[in-house]
């Protein structure tokens, strides 16, 4: 493979080396067991704890308040399941319009077996309408879920407003942060929720491991259920190694934050600039004061999303559409569709999401590189003829 | 990751004949930007009549530009007579194969040109036929019907890979099922009646079976039937490929090869192999 341009840590992102570093040992050389009674099985037992701790530190919690699991769809789902077994009597759920399909999905499938589902909509800049949110909530309710930062378009949701009256409320509040953490601050002390999910993948540590934060005092039932792993809250044996990779990460996203915000903020911008500048008929999709600092989701009238990444493609730059033909249905992402972005730009929105490692020279290859794609497609595309007569002030022919 | 075959990227990285044709013989439009993809293809005559010039414009992704590229080179110096039987079968073949999902951007190909042809003939735009099925694409109950018959399709997934409708909402599910069952239902309905099917009807039903239903599974195995005779209700055939070999071939035999021969055909079928 030829030299890769990477924008698109929002899908997955590079394992740090210093992530592998930490995990290489406990593959072949402490291989043990963690719940082995043997001093050779406690080396990785140690090392679990020392785990726990770095990636409750990245969001401020207590490490008996970390469950790890295999994702962070799972996460999402002991959560949910949890809330519901918790409220048997309660069938009333809510979430956002806009959510990752882990809960988007999670929630329709409840939906059709009996729960009464709120999906709250979004404005055209991808902002939670509040008053609908606070308006649904009711005696009924069993649990909230919303995300904390959406992945398609990065905007960001007010988790710690929106904790503070849905707790006021007595009902169960759960986030799903796997976008969030590592690229804006993140805290339970400043945002009461009761269970937080998160992902190791989207912070350099390897695919397959994630975590569920719940509150202390939470009720709470396992959704995998087994042994005494993860003190009876989630059974299977650790995956030991990612979740040490997973607290080195944390660990190192902690540590990076703040570049987050300042160098791969800028990138971001500069990308966006550069591509607003140089192709008209061009729209940033979703608000720009409240988003993620890596992300940029840009809509091209006129053409279509997989046929830019193919093109995008061939220049070995990796990144992601929200077009139907790549959302793997028919229609555009439901994400950009609840934000009312219309067809003409919406089946040509194109993700770029950066990372630590974005660096400012590939910024400017892809600002060289996409303007003369989409001329190229818009060349070919029918309605960019219609629309250049219609400025030229011709009729077009139909 | 893609499954495009290097044809594909071909047509589409290098795509031919894109633009338009000014004063054109004929001009054909489908698909709109709201469904994600749409294609307007235009034409030129010479004066034998054979298609001497011909451009498109494409907006959709990879396969639908590709899909369009091809059918502008497989028609060129066509007449129009031996153009319109192009199928959009044939367009997925010039391109060595589109992905099961993508055989909606071939279907659009071959729309376009039968409405160019209309155009050029002065047809009046043909009404939509039928009622509409799937609101989020406006499909019709006839097209499907229509696709259905012209693909052999038999899944509500298999109809929204071809035409697009039920890839929404998914609220016309129920419906296009009714329409696939209906149409299985009413082909079956017509040769259960004995006593209408003659011995020539009976041999060409059976040959139709075994080539449309049978040969494409076991070949999926890698393996093959040949028809070797009709001996009165008797179906004899010989076994190939990994099934001549296969110690399951017998159970293959009864209880798929017959089955479906007694289903589609006549009830009576009992088949036998000759080795």
């Amino acid at each position: 493979m030829e030299k890769i341009v990477y924008m698109d840590n929002n899908a997955t992102t590079r394992v740090d080396p210093k992530v592998v570093e930490e995990m290489m040992p406990f593959y072949s050389q402490f291989y043990g067991n963690p719940s082995s009674m043997y001093s050779f099985a406690g080396i990785a037992g140690n090392k679990l704890k020392k785990a726990r701790a770095k990636v409750a530190a990245l969001i401020g919690a207590q490490p008996e308040e970390i469950i790890f699991t295999s994702c962070g769809t799972e996460s999402d789902s002991t959560a949910i399941y949890s809330a519901l077994n918790s409220n048997p009597e309660k069938k009333h759920i809510i979430t956002t319009r806009v959510e990752h399909s882990a809960i988007k999905n999670l929630f329709e499938s409840l939906s059709r077996k009996g729960y009464k589902v709120t999906f709250v909509p979004v404005d055209k800049m991808g902002r939670l309408d509040l008053d609908t949110l606070y308006n649904s909530l009711d005696d009924h309710t069993a649990v909230v879920s919303v995300m904390w930062a959406n992945n398609e378009s990065g905007v960001t949701f007010p988790i710690e407003e929106i904790a503070r009256v849905v707790k006021k409320r007595g009902i169960i509040f759960h986030t799903d942060a796997v976008q969030a953490i590592g690229k804006i601050p993140v805290d339970v002390n400043m945002a009461e929720v009761d269970m937080l999910s998160v992902s190791g993948h989207k912070i350099h540590a390897p695919k397959g491991v994630g975590a569920l934060y719940v509150r202390k005092g939470t009720k709470f039932s396992p959704f995998l259920i087994g042994g005494h792993q993860e003190n009876g809250r989630r059974g299977g044996t650790e995956n030991v190694a990612s979740i040490i990779g997973f607290g080195k990460a944390a660990e190192l996203a902690a540590h990076h934050l703040a570049q987050m915000q300042t160098q791969v903020s800028f990138l971001r911008d500069k990308l966006e600039r550069g591509l607003l500048k140089h192709i008209p008929h061009a729209k940033v999709n979703g608000d720009p004061k409240m988003r993620l600092p890596n992300t940029t989701n840009i809509g091209f009238d006129y053409v279509e999303g997989e046929a830019i990444l193919l093109m995008l493609n061939e220049l070995g730059i990796c990144a992601s559409s929200g077009s139907a033909c790549t959302s793997g249905s028919l229609e555009p992402s439901h994400v950009l569709r609840a934000m009312g972005v219309p067809f003409t730009s919406a089946h040509g929105s194109i993700r770029f999401s950066l990372s630590r490692y974005s660096t400012e020279h590939e910024i400017d290859e892809v600002i060289e590189k996409v303007p003369p794609i989409i001329n190229r497609l818009r060349e070919i595309s029918p309605f960019w003829a219609d629309t250049e007569n219609l400025e030229k002030g011709y009729c077009s022919a139909q | 990751m893609w499954e495009y075959t290097d044809k594909v990227k071909y047509h589409f990285l290098n795509p031919k004949n894109v633009g338009k044709i000014d004063n054109p013989d004929g001009v054909g439009e489908v698909g709109s930007l709201a469904c994600g993809d749409a294609l307007r293809l235009f034409f030129k005559l010479d004066d034998q009549g054979k298609i001497a010039d011909v451009k498109f414009q494409t907006f959709g992704c990879a396969s639908a530009i590709a899909s369009s590229s091809a059918l502008t080179e497989m028609i060129k110096g066509l007449t129009l007579e031996e153009a319109g039987r192009i199928s959009n079968q044939d367009i997925a073949d010039f391109l060595g194969g589109l992905p099961k999902e993508k055989m909606h951007c071939s279907v659009m190909g071959r729309d376009a040109l039968q409405k160019a042809i209309a155009n050029y003939r002065g047809q009046p735009e043909k009404k939509r036929d039928g009622e509409i099925v799937c609101e989020c694409f406006g499909i019709t109950d006839k097209e499907i019907e229509r696709g259905i018959m012209e693909n052999n399709l038999s899944s509500i997934e298999a109809v929204t890979d071809y035409l697009k409708a039920g890839g929404g909402c998914g609220q016309c599910h129920e419906r296009i099922q009714e329409i696939i069952d209906s149409l299985t239902g009413r082909e079956s309905a017509s040769v259960k009646q004995p006593g209408q099917l003659t011995n020539l009807k009976k041999i060409k039903m059976i040959e139709e079976t075994l080539e449309r239903e049978i040969r494409p599974t076991l070949k999926k195995d890698g393996g093959d039937i040949e028809l070797v005779d009709v001996d009165g209700n008797q179906v004899l055939v010989k076994l190939q490929g990994t099934c001549a070999t296969c110690q399951a071939s017998q159970t293959t035999l009864k209880f798929y090869v017959e089955q479906k021969l007694q289903e589609l055909v006549t009830p009576e079928l009992v088949v036998k192999e000759v080795k």
